[in-house]
């Protein structure tokens, strides 16, 4: 049979996108705040502010006459990322990995000539990738030099870390691998692949890609359950840490380790994806509705990884 | 969490609000809730003819009133007459009236009656008075015996009157009722025998509809009043119902025709049968006078543009549905219900075929434009103006193949195309022709649903002549905004989910 019956489902506790959108986005992410998790430069500001660590800022662009500038901008870096401040779905994200002499590579060895680069910008600022097409501004970032402990279970790309951060408790996490499908991406629906995490410790649980339950990575064939996420205390807090800064209860931080930096926000996300389930074999609804139902006001970020630590730990558990 | 009791009290209150008013249009002004339904009605000719005798004339004819009729379009020909319609108390009247006429005359009333299936008269609250009547001595005694037969076997006034016509009526009919015979007419003997009991009575003068009859007459029949009603009588045949095809032409107890200042005066009476639109009879039923909030009394033209205007709420009822409860994804929220409205101008097929010849065409094109390194607006602009000439370039073409059907294809919105065009590049770049096809199937497909919804026959009839329809659909979108269940595609998404039991 093509489709689950609705009460098996349910029974697992599977969030739907109806429910997403009316009994959590809408109820607890208010509006005014959506500008801090849809402007990637207004998250950077207010993340630095809130001490969490996020890529270097290179420059930005906000005019067309300032495209000029970019060579210059650009002419110390050996690699750097091109990305809109409003951009949604990793939509207009240009990830320059190697600079020589002039001429720039993308991860899978592709070249980038400066026009090319020029007319990206200029779609960035004309509101190409932006929601409703408003006009945009450019961020020019630091290449992240990402941690080697995923060497081999990530093509061609930075692998990054969601969590799903309800009422500033971390609930459901994710390592998402990129692939030679989704062209160094890390969005699910591009075909990166998702590994569900165990929030206690950071482990490997199931994975997934194009919604379907895999085991190996489809290029480099590595087992994506033998995964171990380092650094995963510290990336626990930083998630929970990202409900205050930006004030939004039903939350997707996404997150990369940095070989220097450790573990860098990337972007928050006021509209984070269902495909989580799937990486974790667990639906998200029986975690929301234990944090719904704790009373009295919130405690401090360590009291409530500690919290998420001890209850999420085992998917098989509600 | 807040209470959502005022949210299902208001979409429940759209929802029978907008059945409501539907109901109502359908059963207070006749408009038909079945498309394209028929309706008999019946145009009748009467031709009033006398000669004149060079003095003042006026003639008075009496007007149909009948319950189970209703009058559609009455006009009179009548030339150098003076025309008046009174309402009096022997009913409605037209009257006619010349200072000076010499001899034939002719004058024309024509009407077109509806059959409203009533057959049981309005209820009076009074009983009409009933005048005594007196017999000449030879017939008094008669008179009492034949009454006191009839009494004897009935229970009520109906029955009685039912008792008394059959004594009048029957085959071999007793010697008192032979004798009164000789001096009345049936009909005038059983109204006068009636008033003896006081017992309302009175003549009526009815028409037999047959389709296409000529010089035909008005026939006396009988009412008996009784517990509030008149009660028809046919004395001539025994029968106490009415016929289906029978007019009453006069029904107040005064003459069909009076005519002063001429003689051998006459009336005749032809009919054809016709059959119409039940719609555009309820339409030109209804009282433009008064207050009613109908689409209608708009000039043809902009009714034309709202019977368009009125069909986008099913084809964004059509969305919602698709992409909330099933989750289909589209290119654009509400571009398939356009590119749908275009498809009813173009028909189904040339619209798919016009359609992806456009977007395929203009993909090329903006291809290359993307090598141009222009700013997004002058890009779109550029895009729009491509596709018209594409656009141009195929009705050219089809017009010099002959092919009719291509030339419907400027009916398709060219900003919406060019956007279309604009989305579906960004897409091919930035995802791949994969997502480019599933969005754009998705588009297509949804864009066919909504065409089928909306060029139904049974949708478009709905939602121009029952407004109420417009607030239902709108209940249904609000109750689908609150859905918060598993899309249909869900279900297959999440499929693994449910599969393994741990």
């Amino acid at each position: 049979m093509m489709f689950a019956h609705p009460t098996a489902l349910r029974q697992k506790g599977v969030l739907s996108m109806n429910k997403r959108n009316i009994d959590y986005i809408a109820r607890y992410n208010a509006r005014k705040y959506y500008q801090r998790v849809d402007d990637k430069l207004t998250t950077k500001q207010l993340a630095l502010e809130h001490n969490i660590a996020v890529p270097e800022l290179i420059g930005i662009i906000a005019e067309q006459h300032q495209i000029a500038d970019i060579p210059v901008i650009i002419s110390q870096q050996s690699g750097f990322v091109i990305k809109p401040a409003k951009g949604s779905g990793g939509k207009g994200i240009l990830v320059i990995t190697n600079v020589d002499q002039g001429r720039y590579f993308k991860a899978s060895g592709d070249e980038i000539t400066g026009n090319e680069i020029a007319r990206h910008v200029s779609n960035i600022l004309s509101g190409l990738f932006s929601l409703g097409g408003k006009p945009d501004v450019a961020i020019i970032e630091g290449l992240i030099l990402f941690d080697p402990v995923f060497d081999g279970y990530s093509h061609e790309g930075v692998p990054d870390i969601r969590l799903i951060v309800f009422k500033g408790y971390p609930i459901m996490g994710m390592l998402r691998l990129s692939t030679h499908a989704s062209d160094g991406k890390a969005n699910l629906h591009q075909g990166a692949v998702g590994v569900g995490l165990n929030i206690t410790n950071g482990k490997g649980l199931h994975a997934v890609q194009f919604d379907k339950p895999i085991e190996h990575h489809p290029d480099t064939g590595k087992n994506l359950i033998d995964i171990q996420v380092p650094d995963w205390d510290q990336l626990l807090h930083t998630a929970s840490m990202a409900y205050e800064m930006a004030n939004m209860g039903y939350l997707g931080t996404d997150m990369v380790l940095d070989r220097e930096k450790g573990p860098l926000l990337l972007e928050l996300n006021a509209r984070p994806g269902l495909a989580i389930q799937i990486a974790n074999a667990q639906g998200l609804l029986p975690r929301l509705r234990l944090i719904e139902q704790l009373k009295g006001p919130t405690p401090p970020v360590a009291q409530r990884v500690d919290y998420a630590k001890k209850h999420f730990s085992n998917y098989a558990d509600f | 969490m807040q209470t959502r009791t005022p949210f299902y009290a208001l979409v429940a209150a759209l929802i029978i609000l907008g059945i409501g008013a539907s109901i109502y249009r359908g059963i207070e002004h006749d408009v038909p809730f079945v498309p394209g339904e028929q309706l008999k009605s019946w145009s009748i000719d009467a031709k009033v003819s006398f000669r004149a005798k060079g003095e003042p004339v006026e003639v008075s004819f009496s007007l149909p009133s009948d319950p189970a009729f209703e009058i559609l379009v009455e006009n009179t020909t009548s030339p150098g007459y003076g025309l008046s319609i009174q309402d009096t108390d022997q009913g409605r009247r037209a009257v006619w009236s010349v200072r000076e006429a010499y001899g034939n005359q002719q004058l024309y009333y024509k009407v077109t009656l509806i059959p409203t299936g009533l057959q049981r008269n309005p209820t009076e609250q009074e009983a009409p008075k009933v005048r005594p009547v007196s017999w000449p001595d030879t017939e008094a005694d008669v008179a009492q015996q034949v009454l006191a037969d009839a009494w004897e076997r009935s229970a009520n006034n109906l029955s009685f009157a039912n008792q008394l016509m059959q004594l009048i009526s029957e085959q071999n009919r007793s010697q008192n009722i032979s004798l009164l015979l000789s001096n009345y007419s049936p009909n005038s003997l059983f109204i006068k025998l009636l008033k003896e009991q006081k017992i309302p009575a009175r003549i009526v003068h009815g028409l037999h509809l047959e389709d296409q009859r000529r010089r035909q007459q008005l026939e006396p029949y009988v009412e008996v009043f009784s517990q509030g009603h008149w009660h028809f009588f046919d004395v001539k045949r025994n029968k106490q119902t009415r016929p289906n095809d029978l007019l009453l032409w006069e029904r107040e107890d005064s003459s069909v025709l009076d005519v002063v200042g001429g003689s051998k005066s006459q009336v005749n009476f032809s009919m054809l049968q016709e059959s119409r639109s039940a719609l555009s009879t309820a339409i030109d039923m209804m009282d433009p006078k008064s207050f009613d909030f109908s689409l209608y009394q708009l000039p043809l033209e902009e009714q034309s543009l709202f019977k368009g205007i009125l069909l986008i709420p099913i084809g964004v009822l059509v969305v919602v549905f698709l992409r909330v409860i099933i989750g289909i994804k589209t290119s654009g929220t509400f571009m398939p219900v356009l590119i749908a409205l275009a498809f009813i101008q173009t028909s189904l097929v040339t619209g798919l075929v016009g359609f992806l010849l456009i977007v395929a065409c203009g993909l090329m094109i903006r291809s290359y434009l993307s090598h141009l390194n222009l700013l997004l607006i002058s890009r779109i602009s550029a895009v729009i103006i491509v596709v018209i000439g594409i656009i141009g370039v195929f009705t050219l073409l089809s017009y010099k193949f002959g092919l009719s059907e291509g030339l419907t294809i400027t009916f398709f919105p060219m900003i919406i195309l060019a956007w279309t065009i604009e989305r579906m590049s960004i897409l091919w770049e930035e995802e791949g022709v994969k997502e480019v096809v599933v969005q754009g199937g998705g588009s297509l497909f949804v864009a066919t649903i909504a065409y089928l919804a909306m060029s139904s026959v049974w949708v478009q009839h709905w939602v121009f002549n029952f407004l109420g329809m417009h607030a239902v659909i709108l209940g249904l979108v609000l109750l689908m905004g609150q859905y918060t269940g598993y899309r249909l595609l869900e279900l297959k998404r999440f499929k693994p989910l449910a599969g393994d039991k741990q």
